[in-house]
């Protein structure tokens, strides 16, 4: 193993990281190579002062805070909670559905038509189909307007002379 | 993880008790500000909190915790870059200055022999001063390897590299490290 292939390793040396083949690869290296044996000292010295810095404890006020914030958090709903039905909407849903049927019972148990009223629509059926048309009918619209009184009986002078 | 998403909030609490601390901790030598620090944590357990129910357990959750974990760090210590370059125009900021811990230690610490203590206070300044001039995604690296005891697959997923990148980043980071800290390297390895 060459000094510069030692650099991704050396590392995983120090904290015992490394395979079993690749710790046994390192040995025999270090174990030849001067400088090598002199930084995997100094890696291993870096690594104990590193373990001499104090760890810190959370203040008291950390998790009141934390609680607070989440107690703050908005529900989230899921998206079929959408379709969850709520007792007012179920209430509104029967009253409709109760309406509807009382509506309908009404409209039913109103009378048919006698034979009678059935024969007298057919009489008059005449008369109403000439309606339609007498009241859709265009030349009548564009008669002159109706002629005065005065003007009849002067029509009617003129033709006695 | 799966029971939060579950709805089970007595199992965020859970959660929130186990992670809280390394946290914290990773979260302070990142941004080198205790009360940042809480901040930042309580944003990454919200984050967490918001995307329960779309959570899939993919990868490790301490893995998904502290790359939103990593990625706030980074923005805030950008952030406070660009702050303290503003700052510094009218009023310089000393790092001893808003540096909380080490003036509780101070206080509180009864410590039999003061020679001692101050010793012991020298190296830590001068090793905490060390980290914090390492670039930031190598100093997020050492934490996570060093701290937070993650292996490389975790580590590079969370700074979202490969374990090659990784490894060397690492081992740039301890370079640095190494001749950052040579009198207390000396005289560790002499030990």
């Amino acid at each position: 193993m060459s000094c510069s292939r030692m650099e991704n390793k050396i590392l995983g040396y120090v904290d015992g990281r490394l395979k079993e083949s690749e710790r046994l690869e390192m040995e025999k290296h270090v174990s030849t190579c001067a400088a090598c044996r002199v930084r995997v000292n100094e890696f291993r010295a870096v690594n104990v002062l590193l373990d001499e810095l104090p760890v810190i404890e959370p203040s008291a006020a950390f998790d009141i805070r934390m609680h607070a914030r989440v107690a703050a958090e908005p529900v989230k709903q899921s998206w079929w909670a959408w379709f969850a039905p709520s007792p007012r909407v179920v209430l509104a849903a029967a009253m409709l559905l109760l309406a509807t049927v009382w509506v309908g019972s009404r409209t039913s148990t109103v009378d048919p038509l006698s034979a009678s009223d059935i024969d007298k629509i057919n009489q008059n059926m005449q008369v109403l189909e000439n309606y339609d048309v007498i009241s859709d009918f265009a030349p009548l619209s564009e008669l002159p307007p109706p002629v005065q009184a005065d003007d009849a009986s002067d029509t009617s002078s003129n033709q006695t002379m | 993880m799966l029971d939060v998403k579950a709805g089970d909030e007595q199992s965020f609490t859970l959660l929130l008790h186990r992670y809280r601390r390394p946290l914290i901790n990773f979260l302070y030598r990142m941004v080198r500000n205790r009360e940042q620090a809480e901040d930042l944590a309580q944003e990454v357990f919200i984050r967490v909190y918001r995307a329960r129910e779309d959570y899939v357990p993919s990868a490790k959750f301490t893995t998904w915790l502290f790359r939103i974990a990593t990625n706030l760090a980074l923005n805030s210590v950008r952030d406070n870059r660009y702050q303290r370059m503003e700052i510094s125009l009218d009023a310089p900021v000393t790092v001893d200055a808003e540096d909380g811990e080490e003036k509780a230690l101070d206080v509180t610490e009864q410590h039999p022999n003061i020679e001692q203590h101050l010793v012991e206070e020298g190296r830590r300044k001068m090793i905490r001063h060390a980290i914090d001039k390492l670039p930031e995604k190598q100093r997020a690296a050492v934490l996570l390897h060093k701290y937070q005891e993650l292996d490389y697959g975790e580590i590079s997923k969370i700074l979202q590299c490969s374990e090659s990148a990784l490894k060397s980043l690492l081992f740039r980071a301890y370079e640095t490290l190494r001749v950052e800290l040579a009198p207390l390297v000396a005289q560790q390895a002499r030990q």
